[in-house]
C-alpha cells in the first residue's frame, strides 16, 4: 500500500514520542517575523535557552512595516521599537535576517519560497496562520503559536498530532477569468470555515497539475481560512523547475540528488486518503465574499443571502450577523456594491504573476474617482522585478498608488488603514470584522484582478466584463 | 519546571454565543504591537465591545452581571483564522482558565493547550442550555472537569470532549511540552542525520 507525501514526511519527522501521546516532530525550517517571535524570544532568554538550531530558522520583517516611508526610524515608536527587537534577537542568537536594508525583506510566506528556501518534503512552522502557503511546493508547512516558536527555536522540534489527510481534485477547463483565488474561494465556500479541521489539504488534479507554483501558493496560502491547518501540492517538474537557481536551493550534484528525493516525496498512486472530494472545474466563477468568514462567498452573478435561505437556526444567526455588519441587502445581487477601497497585495496575492495579470489588463483604464486603490508588492524582490518591467508604472497610470513590500491593509498593522464602515475590494484572505483595521471596515475578498475591474467601476465587477477577459486564465 | 495539575476548572461562566469567532475579534491586531504579552487582557475582544469613540457597548463581556468569569462558553469554530497566541494570552489575562465551545479551530486549540487552558467540545444542545441556565442565574457556579469529561451545573451535568493527548497532558502537568520536547534533542539531531541534513 502506498503512502501519501504527508505520511511520508511525518514518518520521517518524527523525532520521539511524547508521554502524552504526541509526536515530537522535526521543524526542518523556522520562518520568524516582528510580530509573533519577541515574546519567545523573550521566553528563551527567561529559560537561559540557546537557538538548537539557528541555521535553520530565517527571519523577516511584514507585518508592521509602513509601505510609504522609507528611512528608519518609522513615524510609530511601537512598530520602530519592534523592528528593532527583532535585529536584536537575530543578532544575539544568531539568525539570518532579511532586513529592510537587505533588498530581500518582504512577506515571509513570500520571501522563503523566492529564496529557495522553501523545499519539498521539509517541514516548515512560522508564527503565522498562512505558512501552509509553502505546501505548494510539498513541503509540510503550518502556523504555530508562539509558545511553540520559542519550543522550534529551543529544540528545532515541536509537539504535534497527526493529521488525517484530505484530497481535492480539481479536474476539467477553469473557464476564462477565474484565477486560484477563485479556486479556493470555491473550494472554502463548498466545505466551510471549519470543514478542513483535523485535515491536511492535498491539492490535485487537473488544474493543479497546469498551475504555476504561484498558483499552488494561492490556493495552499488560504488553507486555514478553510480550517484545516495545513495544505499542499505534489511536488513536480513546475516545482523543481522553480526552485532551480534559487539562493538556498541545492547546486550541482546536490540538487541532481535533491530532485531524485523530491521526487520520491510524492504521494503514491495507490496510497488512500482519509477523505476525497472531486470539484469540476467548470463550475467555478470569479468568486467574491459577501460576509465575516471567507466561506460567505458567492460567485459574482450570485446574490447575497436571505435568511430564509439558511438550513439552519445557528446558521441564519450568522447570515443575520454578516448582513448587519458588512450592510448589505438580502438577496440584493453582490455586483454592483459600491465599494471605497481596492487593495493588490497580501501573502494571498501579492507575487509578480498577480502584479502582471492586472497590469496586462489595467491599461487604459482609470480608477474610479473615490476609490482609493493601493499595490503592495509582497516583496522588495517583487518589487524589483515589477519595476524592471514597468508594472509600477502602468499601476501608477491608473491610479493606483505603488507602495513598498509588506502585508499592508490585508491585517493593518501598518498605517494602511480602512476609515469607518469603509468598503475594501481586497486581493487578501480574510473578511473578518475589524481586519483591516477600522473596527466597523468592511472587506469583499476576490482575484487581482477582479479587485481591479471593482476599482476601475467604483463597484464589485465582473473583471470578464470590464476588461474583456476572454484567452483562458493564466493557467 | 513542575506545572500545575488542570484536573478541574471550577468558577462562574460567560457565554458568548456565535459561529466563527476569529482570533482578530479576540484580540485586533492593532493590539500585538508589543513585544510582551502583558496587559492584553484588557483589549480581549476590544472592538466588540467599544464603539469607535471607545464607549463600551452591549457585550456579555461588558455586563455587571458576569464579571469575574473564568469559563468561557461559546460555538463553532471558535478561534478560527490568525495563529495569534496574543488571543488565548488575553483570555488568560482576562481571568479565563477554560473554554467550552460546539469546536475549536487547531491552531487556537493548540495554543490553549500549552498556556493550560483547557478546551472542551460540548454539543450546542448542552452549550444551549448551559447558556440559558447563565442567563438566568450568572452566579452559577460551573466545573469544567477535564479528567471525567463532564462539565457540570447545579444539579446538570453534560459530556465533554477533549483530546486525549491535551487531556493527558492537562492532568499530569506535562501540557508545556518544552521540558521534555528539551530531553529529546539528542533524538531529533538524530532524526536530523538520519536525512542527512545534520
Amino acid at each position: 500500500m502506498g503512502k501519501s507525501l504527508y505520511e511520508k514526511v511525518w514518518e520521517s519527522h518524527a523525532a520521539a514520542q511524547l508521554s502524552n501521546g504526541q509526536t515530537q516532530l522535526l521543524i526542518d525550517t523556522h520562518l520568524i517575523h516582528e510580530v509573533t517571535s519577541p515574546q519567545a524570544f523573550g521566553m528563551m532568554r527567561d529559560l537561559g535557552l540557546k537557538v538548537r538550531h539557528p541555521e535553520r530558522t530565517f527571519a523577516t520583517v511584514d507585518h508592521i512595516v509602513p509601505t510609504d516611508e522609507f528611512e528608519e526610524p518609522f513615524a510609530d515608536p511601537l512598530a520602530d521599537a519592534m523592528i528593532k527587537e527583532l535585529r536584536r534577537n537575530a543578532d544575539d542568537f544568531g539568525i539570518t535576517y532579511f532586513d529592510l536594508k537587505s533588498g530581500k525583506q518582504g512577506i515571509v510566506h513570500v520571501v522563503g519560497p523566492e529564496q529557495g528556501i522553501t523545499q519539498p518534503g521539509t517541514t516548515i512552522a512560522c508564527g503565522d496562520s498562512h505558512t501552509a502557503t509553502h505546501g505548494a511546493f510539498g513541503a509540510v508547512a503550518f502556523g504555530i503559536g508562539t509558545t511553540q516558536v520559542r519550543d522550534v527555536l529551543a529544540t528545532q522540534s515541536m509537539a504535534m498530532s497527526k493529521l488525517r489527510v484530505r484530497r481535492i481534485n480539481v479536474n476539467g477547463e477553469l473557464p476564462p477569468g477565474v484565477y486560484a483565488k477563485d479556486v479556493i474561494l470555491h473550494i472554502i465556500a463548498q466545505l466551510g470555515a471549519k470543514g478542513g479541521i483535523g485535515y491536511a489539504y492535498e491539492f490535485g488534479g487537473d488544474v493543479f497539475d497546469r498551475f504555476t507554483m504561484e498558483e499552488r501558493m494561492t490556493v495552499c496560502n488560504m488553507t486555514i481560512e478553510g480550517g484545516a491547518r495545513c495544505g499542499y501540492v505534489n511536488p513536480d517538474e513546475t516545482t523543481f523547475a522553480y526552485l532551480e537557481g534559487k539562493p538556498y536551493s541545492p547546486k550541482g550534484e546536490d540538487w541532481d540528488k535533491a530532485v531524485a528525493a523530491w521526487r520520491a516525496i510524492a504521494s503514491d498512486a495507490d496510497c488512500t486518503y482519509d477523505d476525497i472530494v472531486n470539484i469540476n472545474a467548470g463550475d467555478i466563477a470569479p468568486s467574491v465574499t459577501w460576509g465575516v468568514s471567507p466561506d460567505q462567498g458567492v460567485s459574482i452573478e450570485g446574490h447575497v443571502p436571505r435568511l430564509e435561505d439558511a438550513a439552519t437556526p445557528a446558521e441564519k444567526a450568522s447570515i443575520q450577523e454578516a448582513l448587519d455588519y458588512m450592510k448589505l441587502e438580502p438577496g440584493a445581487p453582490i455586483k454592483g456594491t459600491p465599494i471605497d477601497v481596492a487593495f493588490v497585495g497580501s501573502c494571498t496575492n501579492g507575487r509578480l504573476s498577480d502584479f502582471r495579470e492586472v497590469a496586462k489588463y489595467i491599461q487604459g483604464h482609470r480608477v474610479a474617482e473615490n476609490v482609493k486603490a493601493i499595490a503592495v508588492p509582497g516583496s522588495q524582490i517583487v518589487a524589483a522585478l515589477c519595476e524592471k518591467e514597468g508594472i509600477d508604472q502602468i499601476f501608477l497610470d491608473a491610479g493606483f498608488e505603488w507602495r513598498r513590500a509588506g502585508c499592508s491593509m490585508c491585517l493593518a498593522m501598518n498605517p494602511d488603514k480602512l476609515i469607518g464602515d469603509q468598503l475594501c475590494a481586497s486581493s487578501s484572505n480574510r473578511n473578518f470584522k475589524g481586519r483591516q483595521g477600522s473596527p466597523i471596515g468592511r472587506t469583499i475578498l476576490m482575484s487581482p484582478l477582479m479587485v481591479a475591474a471593482a476599482a476601475v467601476r467604483g463597484c464589485v465587477s465582473d473583471a470578464r466584463e470590464v476588461f474583456a477577459v476572454e484567452d483562458a486564465a493564466a493557467v | 519546571m513542575a506545572l500545575d495539575l488542570i484536573h478541574q476548572v471550577r468558577g462562574r461562566a460567560v457565554p458568548v454565543p456565535g459561529s466563527d469567532i476569529d482570533t482578530d475579534r479576540i484580540i485586533p491586531a492593532r493590539f500585538m504591537k508589543c513585544v510582551t504579552f502583558d496587559g492584553l487582557g484588557d483589549y480581549l475582544f476590544y472592538d466588540m465591545r467599544h464603539e469607535e469613540d471607545g464607549t463600551p457597548k452591549q457585550h456579555p463581556l461588558n455586563e455587571e452581571r458576569y464579571q469575574g468569569a473564568s469559563i468561557f462558553v461559546s460555538g463553532v469554530n471558535f478561534g478560527c483564522g490568525s495563529s495569534r497566541e496574543h488571543a488565548p494570552q488575553a483570555l488568560y489575562r482576562a481571568g479565563f482558565r477554560a473554554v467550552i465551545a460546539e469546536s475549536f479551530a487547531e491552531i487556537f486549540f493548540g495554543n490553549c493547550a500549552t498556556l493550560g487552558i483547557p478546551c472542551v467540545t460540548a454539543t450546542s444542545e448542552d452549550i444551549a442550555e448551559l447558556s440559558r441556565v447563565l442567563e438566568e442565574n450568572p452566579q452559577t457556579e460551573v466545573t469544567v472537569d477535564v479528567e471525567k469529561a463532564r462539565v457540570f451545573y447545579n444539579d446538570a451535568n453534560f459530556t465533554v470532549h477533549i483530546p486525549d493527548t491535551a487531556r493527558d497532558a492537562l492532568i499530569n502537568g506535562r501540557w508545556d511540552p518544552i521540558g521534555e520536547l528539551l530531553e529529546n534533542t539528542d533524538k531529533v539531531d538524530a532524526c536530523l542525520e538520519r536525512m542527512g541534513l545534520a
